[in-house]
């Protein structure tokens, strides 16, 4: 394979994550190797996993409400998760190094609450903890929530933005040099006011003091995962990492190329902000094989019933009745921006959706294929297909074309859909020089090479 | 002759570095040491060589003070402060322990019941149905501060009879039943075998077996239902500290334990008929509702050795220690007696706030329990491994169960 590279630069290392099987079709819970999602011991096999494989950090995706489609509870894929502070918390005392990531809503939370469990969760882990910092603005959200209503959508990202800022003085107003607990002297704290905070702007009035001393890693490490231009900013401004959707060479170039040539704009340096895509992965003995199986697997994630379901996302219109081994339906997809699907992220306007029907058919016209082929063929491609070789030479070279810093891998089984990647292509990144023989440092911020942040 | 008591049942209430405030400068006391996980686990992990039957973990949201109802924070420098969250704490250790129940304090007066839902459900499958959560409410304006969403009037401890302080307490303990609802009803929202699998038809789920639980209340509404399923327990444990009419009808209507402070005998036999009564007349007459003596323990191997050792943490402090709790300052064998006597008068069990850490809960685990043990009073062994099982509360099945057990 090749690609561009620059052969003057030394090798980029490579960073790598898990992120927990989720709440969508990528999912296969129907594999008799599939376990639970929400027992125990499933989150520490994954885990561990992760850590013999000397990842950077798992990652837990959150949802604070039970997706509906049509006003029924979806139940075509896996459905219910545990909450997402409380596992991180309990996994720490059950891995080392690995750091611990969770997406928290900063729509349904306050400051002052998360930045306290997040500093909580850091001290617990020795230093481990990272926020994957997201908004949501739906009022079907809300009904499960004080707050109720909604965020309007244009106000998402300056709510993000206030919340991370309130965070962010919570976690500075303690130094790290006020705990004395001197017993002889009877001196607890060397200044009677630690804590000491007041933060007023146009989302939050807050102040008192807050009550976590500075955790190991100052502040948590920051993710941010919004594809927008305003996410893009975000993420260059207040960022460590970016939790990217683009694992393809091309686009992960031109995401990669974008958001960092937005970083001195806010006066930071280039390897200030890791871009991380969320990537799937097909591994077999020989990379026909992988393909052949890569199909199967895609087939199993999208059966007749789910790519009626999907279609209807799409469509935005009840298509129960659609035949699933036919052609698309020839009807557009519903000019009512009332969505049929409830509790997911993908919101598009109706030109947004005309469009995509048209490429949809576009393909289904060009292949002669069926409504589930179809849906097999445009969504959800697994990212990385072959042997380990392959695999680890594909990452390998994205990551030294600068389409990416590294990749948050998503097995589609729980939990031990990941130990194939560990076994077999770790070792391969290692012999090539890209990925760590042993964790570099004791915390989170230390094994992404990331600085200290300033106080 | 009536039938024998059943065992008394004792949990400790873990806090920083003890209760007393002079605790973290006692000789084997590790103040720095109070925002490691290690130091947690090393508590609770002595706690169940004791077989104690839980462990309380203090929390507030708002710094520590010596002066709770004070609008300001103090500026003390010579006692503890800061302190992490205690949900968190709990699941830390939960996989470090395998029988002792883990009861963290949450506030309720500013948070989510919908997240604290998912985190005490998560706690109970992290601990495999050891979970149990301790609702504490914080109407206060130093506390509503650190959100801004609300205001409360800046009542006294001395005003809290007034009528302004008796419609505070009134409020907030309404918003505690209510929050303590939504949480009852989340649990319940899965019925325990909603997640079916069923590769032939596709579902994961039996949607009919989920349930939304529409809860509107003064301060908030929740519609549901949970995003986790039905935790181990189907109920963790609800408890609460109670001191007078309010919080002792939250312990009726809501709660599987209330926490208590006696000082004599008189006052168990007022204090449980007003809990039971409120037991009554919210129709659960026939639930098992323990009451806990909450008591402050300095513990040595002499009378005259524990007196001293107040003494001495009294001097360090500057004053003279007060507490909501009766302190006990004396013998391992001297608490024995005096717990059989309260137990025989009607409390449960206890809830020991080791005044110093970990000094009061070594002498708990390692002088009190083999007295207890030989007294007949307290269990030899754990018996299962959760904290309902502890409790002797039955598993109840969901309140939205259309079947009563699994279906044929």
């Amino acid at each position: 394979m090749s690609t561009v590279r620059n052969d003057d630069k030394p090798k980029k290392q490579i960073h790598l994550a898990a992120h927990f099987p989720g709440v969508n079709n990528t999912t296969v819970w129907s594999d008799p190797a599939s376990g639970s999602h929400i027992e125990f011991d499933s989150f520490v096999e994954f885990a561990q996993i992760a850590e013999r494989g000397l990842f950077d950090f798992m990652f837990l995706a959150e949802g604070l409400r039970l997706r509906e489609q049509a006003g029924q509870i979806y139940d075509l894929d896996v459905v219910g998760r545990p909450d997402t502070f409380t596992i991180l918390a309990a996994l720490a005392a059950v891995t080392e190094r690995l750091g611990l990531t969770g997406t928290i809503n900063s729509t349904f939370n306050e400051p002052y609450e998360v930045a306290r469990q997040f500093a909580s969760l850091d001290h617990l882990s020795d230093g481990r903890a990272a926020w994957n910092v997201v908004t949501s603005w739906d009022a079907f959200t809300g009904e499960n929530f004080r707050r109720g209503g909604y965020l309007p959508q244009d106000q998402r990202y300056e709510r993000a933005r206030t919340f991370l800022d309130a965070a962010t003085r919570l976690w500075d107003t303690w130094k790290g040099d006020e705990i004395l607990a001197d017993k002889a002297s009877g001196e607890f704290l060397s200044t009677p006011a630690a804590g000491t905070f007041e933060h007023q702007d146009s989302q939050f009035d807050i102040s008192g003091r807050f009550n976590v001393p500075r955790s190991p890693q100052g502040r948590p490490v920051i993710f941010q995962a919004g594809d927008s231009e305003e996410g893009r900013d975000f993420a260059a401004a207040k960022a460590d990492a970016i939790f990217s959707r683009h694992s393809h060479l091309e686009d992960g170039q031109r995401f990669y190329t974008d958001v960092k040539g937005r970083l001195e704009r806010f006066g930071r340096r280039h390897e200030d902000l890791l871009i991380l895509p969320a990537a799937t992965f097909v591994l077999a003995d020989t990379d026909a094989e992988a393909v052949e199986l890569a199909r199967e697997i895609r087939l199993q994630q999208v059966s007749p019933a789910t790519a009626i379901k999907l279609l209807e996302q799409l469509w935005n219109r009840d298509l129960s009745d659609h035949d699933p081994d036919g052609p698309l339906p020839t009807v557009d997809p519903s000019e009512n921006d009332d969505l049929i699907a409830k509790g997911r992220a993908s919101a598009r306007s109706h030109g947004d959706r005309l469009e995509q029907a048209e490429r949809w058919r576009e393909v289904s016209r060009a292949k002669g294929l069926s409504t589930r082929e179809t849906i097999v063929e445009v969504t959800g491609r697994q990212s990385f297909i072959g042997s380990a070789e392959t695999i680890a030479s594909t990452i390998d070279d994205f990551v030294q074309a600068d389409a990416a810093d590294g990749y948050i891998l998503v097995p589609h089984i729980t939990p031990g859909g990941l130990a194939p990647f560990v076994d077999h292509v770790v070792p391969l990144l290692q012999e090539r020089g890209v990925f760590r023989t042993a964790y570099e440092g004791a915390t989170l911020r230390e094994n992404l090479g990331l600085r200290e942040p300033g106080q | 002759m009536s039938a024998p008591l059943p065992r008394l049942r004792l949990a400790v209430a873990l806090d920083g570095a003890g209760w007393h405030p002079a605790a973290w400068r006692e000789p084997n006391a590790r103040p720095e040491d109070l925002l490691k996980p290690g130091y947690w686990a090393g508590l609770v992990q002595e706690a169940e060589t004791g077989l104690l039957d839980f462990v309380t973990i203090e929390d507030s949201l708002s710094i520590q003070t010596d002066a709770p109802f004070g609008t300001e924070d103090d500026d003390r420098t010579d006692r503890v402060r800061g302190l992490l969250d205690a949900v968190l704490i709990a699941s830390r250790i939960a996989p470090l322990t395998r029988h002792i129940g883990i009861v963290p304090t949450v506030v309720v007066t500013h948070t989510e019941p919908f997240h604290l839902s998912k985190a005490i459900a998560t706690l109970d499958y992290v601990s495999r149905g050891r979970a149990g959560v301790r609702v504490q409410v914080a109407p206060r304006p130093r506390d509503a501060a650190l959100f801004g969403r609300r205001e409360f009037p800046d009542i006294s401890y001395a005003d809290l009879r007034s009528p302004a302080g008796e419609g505070l307490i009134r409020e907030a303990f309404a918003e505690a039943a209510d929050y303590v609802e939504v949480l009852r009803r989340l649990w319940d929202s899965w019925e325990d075998d909603a997640e079916i699998r069923d590769v032939a038809t596709g579902r994961f789920v039996d949607r009919d077996k989920i349930h939304y639980i529409d809860f509107e209340g003064l301060h908030f509404d929740v519609k549901g239902p949970s995003i986790t399923p039905r935790p181990p327990q189907g109920q963790p444990v609800v408890a609460a500290l109670a001191h007078r009419d309010r919080p002792f009808e939250l312990v009726g209507t809501s709660a599987d334990v209330g926490f208590v402070t006696p000082r004599t005998p008189a006052d168990i036999a007022s204090i449980t008929a007003e809990i039971r009564a409120a037991q009554d007349a919210a129709g659960r007459g026939e639930e098992t509702v323990h009451v806990f003596g909450d008591i402050v323990v300095v513990l040595d191997e002499t009378e005259q050795g524990a007196q001293d050792r107040l003494t001495r943490l009294n001097e360090a402090a500057g004053a003279a220690y007060e507490s909501d709790a009766l302190i006990f300052a004396g013998t391992p064998a001297g608490l024995a007696d005096l717990l059989a006597t309260w137990h025989a008068a009607g409390l449960s069990g206890f809830r020991l706030r080791p005044a110093v850490l970990p000094d009061d809960l070594r002498r708990i685990t390692q002088k009190l329990v083999p007295e207890l043990q030989r007294r007949g009073l307290f269990h030899d062994a754990y018996a299962g491994t959760t904290l309902r099982g502890a409790l002797g509360l039955p598993r109840p099945i969901s309140r939205y169960a259309t079947t009563e057990g699994t279906p044929a």
